[in-house]
């Protein structure tokens, strides 16, 4: 039996919580399906310095808890699943999940980004014993010893100076010969002694047995091969939206981003998306949370038009 | 209520290794977001497993002894233990369902 709601919002990250909250202010009977951890990609951001109203910055997860009690506050419903379909079925929206159907009369999509993977040999069988997405999670696990990170974006160099609070020495392996991450932290990272660059470089490979041992590299202007021994491999290499269900649904670039009016609908009615999901997203918490809000004030316009109380 | 009780370095064998029914140890520490969302479902595991399972939680900053013996690398990790042995590890969150159906698994 499908659990009615007025709106359904996929992904409890901050474009959901924020959609969450103006939907259920405007008394929309509203739940947030959330197939991990509330947050999102905030969830494992140790501190988010850019989001307006903290001087000295916030914790992400703590954060993302404050968003998600302000909307339960106003009966935001949160509920567990990895949403696999969204079908039309007698005008509204059947959104299926692991756990569960909802028959929503509006679909918010927020389902946001996950980690690119290198797609080397040694990365998933490692993982979680020295290959890591996340510094904040991980990095205090790898103290005094030396490691990788992989990338040359914000990410790669904000997490890496984060890793660098306990690794001896991080190489940052990038496949070009500049950094495309912004220069407040760049700067940080050229001053930071604990930190080598190992320019025009990838991996082709994650070497160890029980954990990670080191890891193959190859030079793409000579060619050369080299075994760079270490003790945890830190992959920030970019994000891929969460859409793959929504392939022929929905427009979508060839990235996986929806597309998306300034009112956050997509091409069907009824279906919004919000957030890193959506095309020409920011990919920041204050414009995940603007597009959510708006999403969600669309949504109840919507609501209000097409259902005839 | 069956809370789980907070062991450390020192307490570790005498709670854990030489504990006469499986135990289940939570390694977590407190600037990790998916460790507190891992918590409350282990303290709901730990009422309904009362009896069965003992669940205690290992803060990792404090106890690098312990952590660094059973090669954690990532929190959150809940390693189960039979008779002084690691039968079972989860590594990362895992909602309810999911952790449940390990935990049986660890304990055939």
């Amino acid at each position: 039996m499908a659990q009615e709601y007025d709106i359904v919002i996929i992904g409890a990250g901050p474009a959901g919580l924020a959609a969450g909250l103006y939907a259920a202010r405007a008394r929309r009977k509203t739940i947030v399906l959330e197939r991990n951890v509330t947050g999102g990609q905030i969830a494992l951001t140790s501190v988010v310095e850019n989001y307006p109203g903290f001087p000295e910055g916030v914790n992400g997860f703590d954060l993302a808890q404050a968003m998600q009690q302000q909307a339960e506050k106003y009966g935001m419903e949160m509920g567990y699943g990895d949403v696999t379909a969204i079908e039309p079925k007698d005008g509204r929206h059947l959104v299926s999940t692991s756990d569960g159907e909802y028959l929503a009369k509006a679909v918010i999509i927020t389902g946001g980004a996950d980690y690119n993977r290198l797609n080397v040999p040694g990365e998933e069988r490692l993982t979680g014993r020295g290959v890591s997405y996340c510094a904040t999670c991980d990095a205090a696990f790898f103290k005094d010893q030396e490691v990788a990170v992989v990338g040359g974006g914000d990410a790669a160099i904000d997490e890496g100076l984060f890793v660098t609070r306990y690794a001896s020495k991080a190489y940052v392996i990038h496949r070009r010969d500049q950094l495309r991450a912004g220069k407040i932290l760049q700067e940080r990272a050229f001053a930071n002694p604990k930190m080598e660059f190992v320019w025009n470089a990838v991996v082709t490979e994650v070497l160890g047995e029980e954990a990670v041992t080191g890891v193959r590299l190859r030079n793409l202007v000579t060619g050369d091969e080299s075994t760079l021994p270490v003790g945890a491999i830190f992959i920030f290499i970019g994000l891929h939206p969460n859409s793959d269900y929504l392939k022929g649904l929905l427009r979508m670039d060839e990235g996986g981003h929806i597309y998306v009016t300034d009112w956050m609908e997509t091409d069907v009615p009824g279906i919004l998306a919000a957030g890193d999901i959506r095309v020409n997203s920011s990919r920041q918490v204050v414009s995940a949370a603007g597009d959510g809000a708006t999403a969600a004030i669309k949504a109840d316009h919507y609501i209000t038009d097409h259902f005839k109380e | 209520m069956a809370k789980p009780k907070e062991v450390n370095d020192a307490t570790f064998e005498q709670e854990v290794l030489k504990a006469p029914s499986p135990v289940m140890v939570d390694f977590w520490a407190p600037w990790c977001g998916p460790c507190r969302m891992v918590s409350p479902i282990v303290e709901e595991l730990a009422d309904e497993y009362d009896g069965k399972v003992s669940f205690v939680k290992l803060n990792t900053d404090d106890n690098p002894v312990t952590a660094s013996r059973y090669g954690i690398r990532s929190i959150p990790t809940l390693l189960v233990f039979k008779e002084g042995q690691p039968v079972g590890a989860i590594i990362g969150f895992r909602p309810k369902s999911d952790l449940k159906r390990r935990l049986d698994a660890a304990l055939v």
